[in-house]
């Protein structure tokens, strides 16, 4: 039924062009090269009857006289049960051996954003037994949160103990050029952990072609909606969303995109946070949280990428020189359940220990300029030990009011209790006796 | 289908947002609004570059599924809004479309294609007249009012109505809906019906006032730092640049909760629709310290937050800044908070990068600055042509790229703004709310309001807070010369500066925001607390050692901080007061 155009005009990079009609935007679109190699591909602009679509598997080897057939559709991807414990490539083919999801119920990716006003206050605290996660810049059902690191730092590591130790319903693992050691890491980590028949896989690696890459966020989020609306609470891993920004700019200026900062599209921040914008906590529903990995091009969070997707999440975990960083680290929504729902001395603990490790910071430099030490920087010297010690080691494995006491207790082994700067009352609560 | 006197034309291509038509019949106006209709939808747009027959537009909503040859209708209207009674606490998108009414069906999603009415039809308001017939008015008067929420809401006559008109017809007093004919006016000869509500093209100011006047008056926030240090004036403008999670929308949500003002209008421009979420469910629970009644009765939210369409975005802040002048023309104090106008550039951005226009910097349009000058002037105090004063407050967040103010929103903003409330990474960083750098930030209206302030707060008032800033900035120089130095390498003298200088920002300039009691403070409280740490920090100490100053500083200051904490009436706090003036005169000062 639908008409098949055998008379490409045009390949740019990735992208055909051809004269066609009755062809609708974003519409999708089957390939199926001289040597029998086929592809999706997607109508990106309409020119008159000029219609330029981006081929999914890339335009390598593709001939100008490639069959190009509409399908009156756009991209969609299968919804059901049956998605647990499957690995999927980011235009939804199997990548674990296994059949093709059946009968399924077709979703399309990319869908609207929800009513902010159909939206509930996030409210719950996600325990991940990570002290500087869950003391100082708690994760909060619903939220979006991007871990800020550099190549070589062990995000990776970090997603996956989280995803393990997290207690969401589903996970859903959205790879965006992955080294296929990394994807076989987490495989292997969820399989130990025994999460795996609650996850579902998209996984583009970084030999896959470019376009997929664009699609993996899309097609985790769409998939993480329908769980969210069958009421599961669901946590959607996205590593490296560098990457997808860097699949965007080369789109883009294949298109011959006005670019804006470096080479990335205008759209950048928009194109970011429609995906980010996906985690949500449905009224009377279930939930979706993002944790996504953003690697700083040369350590810098000034660039492009993480600086706007700095303005979309809720927060950011900062991870260099194998340490959660307790200074860039914030999480937005902590003073949702801060005191509310974790115990009513943890927004005191927090700030005042935030506050003492700078101070003992500065201590510290100062020292190490070769000035004389004061009776006030010997504290603030042994508190930085025992700060670095007892929260900010990776290995650290325990719950938040452990935390919490042992925040006590290091404060009270260091200084008097006029010296941290907490309200009164909470310091007569909580202030170790005998210290 | 299709009315024969208006424009029509069908679609020649798509690219994103971004559509090209051609025009089959009429004429097309630059800005109108037309419709292009999709087999299941009716979408939105806006003609933003007219080429011969080829008109290029801005669609409001997602393309996908459009195709070439879909008609177009053409409306032959700018995008406008719909002004009347009944726009107090609603929440409506950048296109004012209600948010709570598409919420009817249990439907989690916006779905396109969906346009509602912003005020309800059918209410009857309790109408009563201040004109009689025969009198004459102009554009903008006062023909009757009716209640609304806790404002007395001004039924105007046709805003943009040239010359004067006369009073033909006036109803008595009575409950009417917004639709019907509440007085008749004569306006060059022809006799026109006006109702309770009327359009106003969002893109053009409104201008029905007598005249503008210089503001001279403090807008209270209740935030120390900018009531005391950088003011902000009624009327005024302001912007506050950040980097992110500087602390800009905790700020901007205290602000709009605890400003002096009649109504807040908060502009949610492609920001997060959490922060929206938070409002929403927020303000409805809290009271107005005004009225008594509930913050959101004197709110209205405009939210097109970041994965909305971007062409909505880039109107929400004009429906705003719209609506805020519209209630400006009631005699009314309104605050318009538009969060953030780097979003809203960057919808011109990317705009502007389809229509494929030369790039200015960082691929900013050219107009750029014009536009963001156009906006803040819609900002100011008029009198109106009924001899009441209205104001419009604009605050604009600025979020620029790396956080750094060198970038072209940022600098274009400052060349328009009275005050500049620069939040920096390392105040946040170290823990510090409000983040606003007192070394970097700056307030024209200080001293533009200085006759004001010195009449209503105290004589001495601005003399003082400009040696609060001088001692602020020889603080950050003693601090910079103990990084080289050492302390051992600096004074005593200068020791005690830079502890009080660390008092004044610890104990005044930071708040803590999530404390029923330091999140606010009045102004009463500022200038007595303000009084209080000026003579301490006036009072010439003298030490024997480094070590006894530090030890009397940790002792005074935390005396300040946790008065703070204390009710203004309440007993704790005058324990506090007494005992921070037995401190004083214990090291040596004099009270006076």
């Amino acid at each position: 039924m639908f008409k098949e155009y055998t008379k490409i005009t045009n390949i740019i990079g990735d992208i055909i062009e051809l004269s066609a009609e009755g062809v609708t935007y974003r519409e999708l679109a089957a390939i199926t090269n001289h040597n029998g190699d086929t592809s999706l591909a997607q109508v990106i602009r309409i020119d008159g009857t000029k219609v330029s679509l981006q081929v999914f598997a890339g335009a390598k080897g593709m001939s100008n006289r490639a069959s190009v057939r509409f399908l009156g559709h756009p991209m969609r991807v299968p919804y059901s049960e049956d998605l647990l414990g499957r690995i999927f490539s980011g235009s939804g083919q199997p990548l674990d051996g296994k059949p093709a999801i059946a009968n399924a119920q077709e979703t399309d990716i990319g869908g609207p954003s929800v009513n902010p006003v159909k939206r509930v206050v996030p409210r719950n605290f996600i325990e991940t037994r990570i002290p500087m996660i869950d003391l100082f810049n708690p994760l909060v059902e619903s939220q979006k949160l991007p871990i800020f690191s550099t190549p070589g730092e062990p995000f990776n590591e970090l997603l996956a103990r989280i995803a393990l130790q997290a207690k969401a319903d589903i996970v859903i693992l959205g790879g965006i050029g992955l080294k296929f050691d990394e994807y076989i890491g987490f495989r292997r980590k969820f399989e130990e952990g025994g999460i795996m028949d609650r996850t579902v896989m998209f996984v583009h690696t970084a030999a896959d072609p470019v376009v997929e890459r664009l699609l993996v966020p899309d097609m985790a989020l769409a998939v993480a909606e329908q769980f969210g609306i069958a009421g599961k609470r669901v946590l959607v891993l996205l590593t490296d969303m560098t990457a997808f920004a860097d699949a965007l700019k080369e789109i883009s200026v294949a298109m011959e995109q006005v670019p804006s900062n470096l080479g990335y599209p205008g759209s950048l921040y928009s194109d970011l946070a429609s995906r980010y914008e996906k985690a949500v906590d449905f009224e009377g529903a279930g939930s979706i949280t993002i944790l996504a990995v953003t690697t700083m091009p040369g350590g810098d969070v000034t660039h492009p990428v993480p600086d706007n997707t700095g303005y979309i999440t809720e927060g950011q975990y900062y991870l260099v020189n194998g340490v959660i960083n307790p200074f860039g680290s914030l999480s937005r929504l902590k003073q949702l359940v801060i005191g509310k729902v974790t115990r009513e001395d943890h927004g005191a603990v927090m700030n005042s220990m935030i506050r003492l490790y700078a101070k003992a910071l500065e201590s510290k430099k100062k020292i190490s300029m070769g000035f004389e030490k004061t009776e006030t920087d010997e504290k603030y010297l042994r508190y930085a030990d025992l700060f670095e010690q007892r929260f900010m080691d990776l290995r650290v494995d325990i719950p938040l009011n452990d935390a919490l006491d042992l925040g006590w207790k290091t404060m009270a082994e260091c200084f008097d209790r006029s010296e941290i700067g907490v309200k009164k009352e909470v310091v007569d609560a909580h202030w170790p006796k005998g210290a | 289908m299709i009315d024969s006197s208006l424009t029509t034309g069908h679609v020649v291509g798509i690219n994103g947002n971004m559509m090209a038509v051609e025009v089959d019949t009429g004429s097309v106006v630059q800005n109108e609004v037309a419709f292009v209709k999709l087999p299941d939808a009716k979408l939105k747009a806006e003609v933003i570059k007219v080429i011969g027959k080829k008109c290029y537009m801005q669609v409001f909503e997602d393309t996908t599924g459009m195709a070439v040859g879909m008609p177009v209708e053409f409306t032959g209207n700018m995008l406008s809004v719909e002004l009347g009674p009944g726009l107090l606490g609603q929440i409506y998108d950048g296109l004012q479309n209600p948010l709570t009414l598409l919420d009817n069906k249990q439907e989690f999603f916006l779905q396109r294609g969906q346009y509602k009415a912003p005020i309800d039809r059918e209410k009857k308001w309790d109408w009563k007249p201040v004109v009689a017939v025969g009198d004459r008015v102009r554009g903008g008067q006062w023909l009757g009012e009716v209640p609304e929420k806790f404002i007395t809401h001004r039924v105007l006559t046709p805003l943009g109505m040239h010359g004067s008109a006369v009073v033909k017809k006036i109803l008595p007093a009575g409950a009417y809906a917004i639709t019907e004919a509440v007085a008749e006016l004569e306006v060059n000869g022809k006799v026109v019906p006006v109702t309770m509500s009327q359009e106003w093209p969002v893109k053009k100011a409104i201008k029905a006032y007598k005249e503008r006047i210089y503001p001279e008056e403090l807008l209270i926030t209740r935030q120390r730092i900018i009531d005391t240090l950088f003011p902000i004036s009624r009327g005024g403008t302001s912007c506050i640049p950040g980097p992110f999670g500087a602390g800009k929308t905790v700020l901007q949500h205290l602000i709009s909760k605890f400003s002096s003002v009649d109504l807040v209008i908060v502009v949610a421009c492609g920001e997060r629709a959490g922060e929206v979420v938070e409002l929403i469910h927020e303000f409805p629970e809290m009271k107005d310290p005004k009225t008594g009644g509930s913050l959101m009765d004197r709110t209205i939210i405009i939210c097109n937050t970041s994965s909305m369409p971007v062409a909505a975005r880039e109107a929400s802040v004009y429906t705003g800044i719209t609506l805020g002048e519209y209630y400006r023309q009631m005699g009314l104090d309104v605050l318009v908070l538009a969060d953030s106008t780097s979003r809203w550039a960057q919808a011109m951005r990317e705009m502007s990068g389809r229509l494929e226009e030369i790039p200015g910097e960082e691929a900013f349009p050219a107009y750029l600055e014009s536009r963001i000058a156009g906006l803040y002037e819609r900002a100011g105090l008029v009198k109106l042509h009924d001899d009441a004063h209205g104001a419009v407050t604009l605050i604009g967040t600025v979020s620029p790229a790396g956080g750094n103010f060198e970038e072209p929103v940022t600098q274009a903003t400052l060349k328009v703004v009275g005050a500049f409330l620069g939040l920096s990474r390392k105040r946040s960083d170290e823990r510090k709310f409000p983040a606003i750098d007192p070394l970097d930030s700056y307030s024209l209206y200080i001293d533009q309001m200085a006759d004001s302030l010195n009449k209503n707060l105290d004589r001495e008032w601005t003399r003082m807070v400009h040696e609060a800033e001088a001692l602020l900035g020889r603080g950050a120089e003693i601090g910079k010369m103990m990084t080289v130095v050492g302390e051992e390498g600096i004074s005593i003298e200068d020791l005690v500066s830079y502890l009080k200088s660390e008092m004044l920002d610890f104990t005044y300039l930071q708040q803590n925001a999530f404390d029923d009691i330091d999140c606010a403070a009045t102004i009463e409280r500022q200038v007595v607390d303000f009084k209080l740490l000026y003579k301490a920090l006036k009072t010439p100490f003298s030490f024997e050692t480094k070590a006894e100053a530090r030890k009397f500083f940790v002792n005074l200051q935390d005396n300040f901080y946790q008065k703070n904490y204390a009710a203004e009436d309440s007993p704790e706090y005058a324990k506090f007061v007494s005992k921070i003036e037995e401190i004083i005169v214990s090291g040596g000062g004099r009270l006076v």
